[in-house]
C-alpha cells in the first residue's frame, strides 16, 4: 500500500478542489462575502412560537398558512435578505423571523398580532389601481374583469333548493363616488373616508402586507393580488364561525373546483340572516368578501339565502386556488396566537463590533499557534501552518457558498466554533507528527516512518473526529437558534480537517520526506534522529 | 521546546516514566475534591442564569464612559417608566445594562425610549432582549435530550471501537469535566447563557475526542500482552500515557491558545458577551478534559480491566516472571525493555527488522 501511495496525485486533487471552490464561491455577480448572523451585522430576531386553543393541536396546514401570514407581513416591512423560518413541527414549531439592519422597535407588535378572518358584506368596490382609461365604463370593465387572474366566484347553497353555481361576472360595476356616501359617512365623521377609498392605490398600498382588522369596524382594503379595492361593512361572520372547508370537484355533473364550507351552528345562523339580506341587493352590494389579516381573499357573490349552514364557493378556480382558499378558510375556523418566545434587537454598531471582535480574536489565536507549532515541529510545523491555511481557506468557501445555496448564516457562535476548531484541526497534524516521531525513535527511516506514521494517526484521527461529527449532528438535530449554528460549523470544520489531513497534509509531508534536506536530520527538520534520542542512527540513515 | 523534546523521548522509551495509572488514588483524591467544591459551591451559591434561561428583558445602552452614575441614572428612569430594574449594571466600561422581569413588548418598547430619552442615544442603538418565560426552559430541555442522545449514541460508539470498559472510563471521565466546569462557573458568578451550554456541548465533545486519541494508543499498546509475561494491563496503559504524553500537551496548548485569546480579546474589546460566556466554559473545560483523559479516564478503565479474569492470570504470570528474574537491576529497565519487547511482539518488531532487511537488500 505504501508504495501505491502517490503524493502529487492526491494533492493535485485537492488543489483542484480548493481552486474550484474558490471558483464557486467568488463567480462574479454573487455575492462575496458569507452571510452573517443579525448578532454580527444587527437587526431584528424575533422568534415566535405558535399556539392554538387549549386542547387543540397544532396541523402542518394551519402552520404553513401561519407562516405564510407571517411573511407575508414581513415582506410589508420592505427590508432585504428578511426571513421567516420553521424549525420544529406541530405544537412545538417555532416561527423564526429575522430582519437585518435597523428595524422599528414596533415590529414585533406588528408581528404577533394574531391574524383573523372575517366575512364582510362589500359596500363599493374599484379597480384596485389607476385604469389607463379616464374613467372606467362598464364595457372596460367587464373585459378587465375577465382578464385578471382573480376569479369571480359565486356562493351556491349545496343543500336542497339547487341553485345554479353560474360564476356571476364580478365585480362589473365601479361605483360612482356619490353611491358611496351614505354607509361611509357613517362611520367616519371626519368625512375623509370615502377620499382614502378614492385615493387608495392598492400596488402602493401596505393594506396588502397584512394589518389589524377590527371586525366591527368598516374597513377599507384591496384584494390580495391588488386587482381591487373595497369598502367593507362589518363583519358578519368570524373565523371561528367556519366548521370546516375543503376544496374538492362537485359530486355531480360539471364544474371546474370548488371550495364546500360548513358553518357552526352558531354560524349557520349569522350566515342565514348574512345571505338573506345579500341575496336580496344588487351587485357589487350581494358579495362578501373573505378577509384574512386585513386583505381581501376573495369575494363571491350570493345568488340566494343560504339557511343550512352549508355552502359551495364555485368560479373559475384552479385546483392549487381553491385548495388555498379552503386553507384560509380552515385557519378561521382555528386561529393561530402566537407566543413570543424571545426577541433580540441588535444595532448594527454593536454587530460590527462583535464581528471585529470576533475576527481579532480568531487572528490573534491563529498567531499564536501558529508560533507554536514552528518553533515546536519546525518544518513540519511549516506544513502545519500551511494546512492550517489550507483549512481555514477552504472553510470560509463554503461559508459563501452555503450562505448563497442554503442560507447558512455566520453568527457569533459559528464564529466562536471556528475558533475552537483551530485547535481540533491542529490535533490532527499534532498526533500525526507524534507519530512519526515515535516511527524515528523506533530507529526508522523518514520515509518509512511518514507511512507508518500515517497509518497508525490515520486510525485515531478518524476516531477522534467521529466523536465530533457524532456531537455536531446530535446538536444540530435536536436544537434550535445560535446552538444549531454551532453545531454546523463545528461539523463542517471537522469534515475540512479530514480532508486537509488525508489529502493536504499528508501529501505535503511525504513530498518533504522525499527531500535530500529533511534525510540529513538538521535540527530544523523536526524529525532530527539525534534530537529524537536515536544514537545510532546516524549510521544507518547513510 | 527542545526540552519537552527530549522529555518526548525518554517518555517514549519510558526511561522517564511517570507513574499515572499506579498513582490513582492520588488522582482521584484531587478529583473528588475538586467535584465535591464544585457541588458545594453549587448548592451555596446558584448558577447565575442569564434572562435567557429566567425569562424577562435585557437592555444595552452603550455610552461613552459607564459607570456608577449611569447606573443610578439607568436604575431612576426605569423605575420612573413604572417598571422594576432586577439588576443594572455596567459592562465593559462603556455600556449600561438594565434586567427587568418580563415586560409586555408595548412596555418594553416604552422603556427603550425612555432609556433612549434620558441618555441621549439613539434608541436604535440601544441592544434589546425579551425572553418569554418558557423558552429557556425549552432550551434547557432540547440541551438535556440532546446530551442524553449523544451519550448513548457515544457509548455504543465507544463500546464497538473499543470495548466497554473504555466507555466507562470515557464517560466517567466526561461527567467529571462537565461537573468541574459548572462548579467553576457557580463559583465565579459567570452568566449561564445558551452561549455557554453551546460551552458545554463542546467540552463534551473535546473531553471525549481528547479520551478517544489516549485510548487509541492504550488499545494498541495492549493488543497483544495476553500472549505474553511481559506486563500487566496497568502498565501497558501506563506506558501508552507516557507515550501520548507529550501530544495531549501541544494538542492542550493548540486548543487553548485560540480560547485564550477569545478570553482576553473578548474583555478587553467588548465586555460580557457571547464569545466570553463560551470561552471561560471552553477553557476550563478543555483543561480539565484533559487531565481527565490521562488521569481519570485511563485509571478507571485500569481499575476494570484488571478485575477481568484475563488480566488477572496475565497479572500472576508478570509476577512470577518477574520473581524468577530477581537478578535483573532494577524494576524500571525491566518495565521499559519489557514493553518495548511486548509490544514488538505485535508489529513494531516485525516493521524494524523489516526494514533492516530491506535496507540490506539495497
Amino acid at each position: 500500500m505504501a508504495k501505491h501511495y502517490r503524493p502529487g496525485r492526491s494533492l493535485l486533487l485537492f488543489t483542484l478542489g480548493l481552486i474550484g471552490l474558490l471558483v464557486w464561491a467568488f463567480l462574479p455577480g454573487q455575492n462575496h462575502s458569507p452571510k452573517l448572523g443579525l448578532d454580527l451585522r444587527g437587526g431584528t430576531q424575533v422568534i415566535l412560537a405558535p399556539k392554538v386553543a387549549a386542547g387543540q393541536s397544532l396541523g402542518q396546514d394551519q402552520l404553513n398558512q401561519t407562516v405564510a401570514i407571517i411573511r407575508q407581513r414581513v415582506d410589508g416591512f420592505g427590508v432585504a435578505e428578511s426571513e421567516v423560518t420553521i424549525q420544529g413541527s406541530g405544537d412545538t414549531a417555532k416561527i423564526i423571523v429575522t430582519i437585518p439592519g435597523e428595524t422599528s422597535r414596533t415590529v414585533v407588535d406588528q408581528l404577533k398580532t394574531t391574524a383573523q378572518l372575517n366575512f364582510r358584506p362589500v359596500v363599493a368596490i374599484d379597480f384596485g389601481s389607476p385604469q389607463p382609461s379616464a374613467s372606467p365604463t362598464p364595457t372596460a370593465t367587464a373585459t378587465d374583469a375577465s382578464s385578471t387572474p382573480s376569479p369571480a366566484p359565486s356562493a351556491a347553497s349545496s343543500e336542497t333548493p339547487a341553485v345554479e353555481a353560474t360564476p356571476t361576472p364580478t365585480p362589473t360595476i365601479s361605483v360612482a363616488p356619490e353611491l358611496l356616501v351614505p354607509p361611509i359617512q357613517s362611520i367616519d365623521a371626519s368625512g375623509d373616508f370615502a377620499d382614502r377609498f378614492a385615493s387608495l392605490d392598492c400596488s402602493k398600498s401596505e393594506i396588502l402586507n397584512g394589518a389589524t382588522d377590527d371586525p366591527t369596524q368598516y374597513l377599507i382594503s384591496c384584494e390580495k393580488d391588488g386587482s381591487y379595492k373595497y369598502v367593507l361593512a362589518p363583519a358578519d361572520l368570524v373565523g371561528t364561525d367556519i366548521e370546516s372547508a375543503t376544496a374538492g370537484l362537485p359530486q355531480q355533473g360539471a364544474g371546474g373546483w370548488q371550495v364546500e364550507l360548513l358553518m357552526t351552528t352558531e354560524g349557520a345562523k349569522k350566515f342565514a340572516t348574512s345571505t338573506q339580506s345579500l341575496s336580496a341587493q344588487q351587485a357589487p352590494n350581494d358579495q362578501f368578501a373573505i378577509v384574512l389579516d386585513g386583505v381581501v381573499i376573495s369575494a363571491p357573490s350570493v345568488n340566494e339565502p343560504i339557511l343550512g349552514g352549508s355552502a359551495v364557493i364555485s368560479g373559475s378556480f384552479t385546483a392549487d386556488e381553491a385548495r388555498a382558499l379552503a386553507q384560509v378558510l380552515k385557519y378561521g375556523a382555528l386561529p393561530v396566537s402566537l407566543e413570543v418566545d424571545e426577541v433580540q434587537q441588535i444595532s448594527p454598531t454593536l454587530g460590527a463590533d462583535q464581528l471585529r471582535a470576533g475576527l481579532i480574536a480568531g487572528g490573534f489565536g491563529l498567531l499564536l499557534v501558529i508560533i507554536y507549532l514552528l518553533l515546536y515541529y519546525r518544518a513540519l510545523g511549516a506544513i502545519a501552518v500551511v494546512s492550517l491555511f489550507a483549512a481555514a481557506a477552504m472553510t470560509y468557501f463554503i461559508f459563501i457558498i452555503l450562505g448563497r445555496g442554503i442560507g447558512f448564516t455566520l453568527t457569533l457562535a459559528g464564529v466562536a466554533g471556528a475558533i475552537v476548531s483551530i485547535g481540533i484541526t491542529a490535533d490532527s497534524f499534532v498526533i500525526y507528527f507524534e507519530r512519526i516521531r515515535d516511527e524515528i525513535r523506533e530507529g526508522k527511516r523518514l520515509r518509512v516512518a511518514v507511512e507508518q506514521g500515517w497509518t497508525r494517526a490515520r486510525r485515531t484521527i478518524l476516531a477522534a473526529d467521529f466523536v465530533s461529527l457524532l456531537a455536531a449532528a446530535i446538536l444540530f438535530y435536536l436544537s434550535v437558534g445560535s446552538v444549531r449554528g454551532f453545531a454546523f460549523t463545528l461539523g463542517l470544520i471537522t469534515f475540512v480537517d479530514i480532508a486537509v489531513a488525508f489529502m493536504f497534509t499528508r501529501s505535503l509531508v511525504t513530498r518533504l520526506a522525499s527531500t535530500k534536506w529533511m534525510n540529513k536530520g538538521s535540527a530544523m527538520t523536526g524529525v532530527s534522529p539525534a534530537r529524537l534520542g536515536v544514537i545510532t542512527s546516524k549510521q544507518e540513515v547513510n | 521546546m527542545a526540552s519537552l523534546s527530549q522529555l518526548g523521548n525518554g517518555l517514549y522509551r519510558g526511561e522517564v516514566s511517570l507513574n499515572i495509572v499506579g498513582r490513582r488514588r492520588t488522582w482521584y483524591l484531587i478529583s473528588a475534591i475538586l467535584i465535591v467544591l464544585s457541588i458545594s459551591t453549587l448548592g451555596v451559591q446558584k448558577l447565575n442564569l442569564g434572562i435567557e434561561f429566567k425569562g424577562g428583558a435585557e437592555f444595552s445602552v452603550p455610552l461613552a464612559v459607564a459607570d456608577d452614575s449611569s447606573v443610578t441614572k439607568a436604575r431612576e428612569s426605569v423605575i420612573a417608566a413604572g417598571e422594576t430594574p432586577s439588576s443594572v449594571t455596567v459592562i465593559g466600561g462603556n455600556k449600561v445594562r438594565i434586567q427587568t422581569p418580563a415586560l409586555s413588548t408595548e412596555d418594553s418598547n416604552a422603556l427603550s425610549a425612555a432609556l433612549a430619552t434620558s441618555f441621549a442615544v439613539t434608541e436604535s442603538d440601544i441592544k434589546v432582549q425579551l425572553v418569554g418565560p418558557t423558552w429557556g426552559e425549552e432550551v434547557s430541555k432540547n440541551a438535556a435530550r440532546a446530551l442524553v442522545v449523544f451519550l448513548v449514541l457515544v457509548a455504543i460508539f465507544l463500546s464497538i471501537y473499543f470495548e466497554w470498559p473504555m466507555a466507562v472510563g470515557a464517560l466517567v471521565a466526561l461527567a467529571h469535566d462537565v461537573i468541574i466546569t459548572v462548579g467553576i462557573y457557580a463559583l465565579s458568578g459567570f452568566e449561564v447563557t445558551p452561549a455557554s451550554v453551546i460551552g458545554f456541548l463542546t467540552i463534551l465533545g473535546y473531553s471525549l475526542y481528547d479520551t478517544v486519541v489516549v485510548f487509541d494508543k492504550v488499545k494498541e499498546n495492549t493488543k497483544d500482552i495476553y500472549g505474553g509475561s511481559r506486563a500487566t494491563y496497568s502498565e501497558a496503559a501506563n506506558l501508552a500515557l507516557n507515550q501520548t504524553l507529550v501530544r495531549s500537551i501541544n494538542t492542550s496548548i493548540v486548543a487553548l491558545l485560540p480560547v485564550l485569546s477569545i478570553l482576553v480579546v473578548g474583555v478587553s474589546l467588548l465586555g460580557v458577551g457571547t464569545l466570553n460566556d463560551l470561552a471561560l466554559a471552553l477553557f476550563v473545560g478543555m483543561l480539565v478534559g484533559t487531565y481527565s483523559s490521562l488521569f481519570v479516564a485511563t485509571p478507571v478503565l485500569c481499575q476494570i480491566k484488571e478485575r477481568q479474569p484475563a488480566s488477572l492470570a496475565l497479572a500472576k504470570r508478570v509476577a512470577a516472571r518477574r520473581k524468577g528474574a530477581v537478578e535483573t537491576p532494577a524494576t524500571k529497565p525491566v518495565l521499559a525493555s519489557g514493553i518495548s519487547t511486548v509490544s514488538a511482539a505485535g508489529p513494531r518488531q516485525q516493521t524494524v527488522k523489516k526494514t533492516r532487511s530491506r535496507r540490506s537488500g539495497h
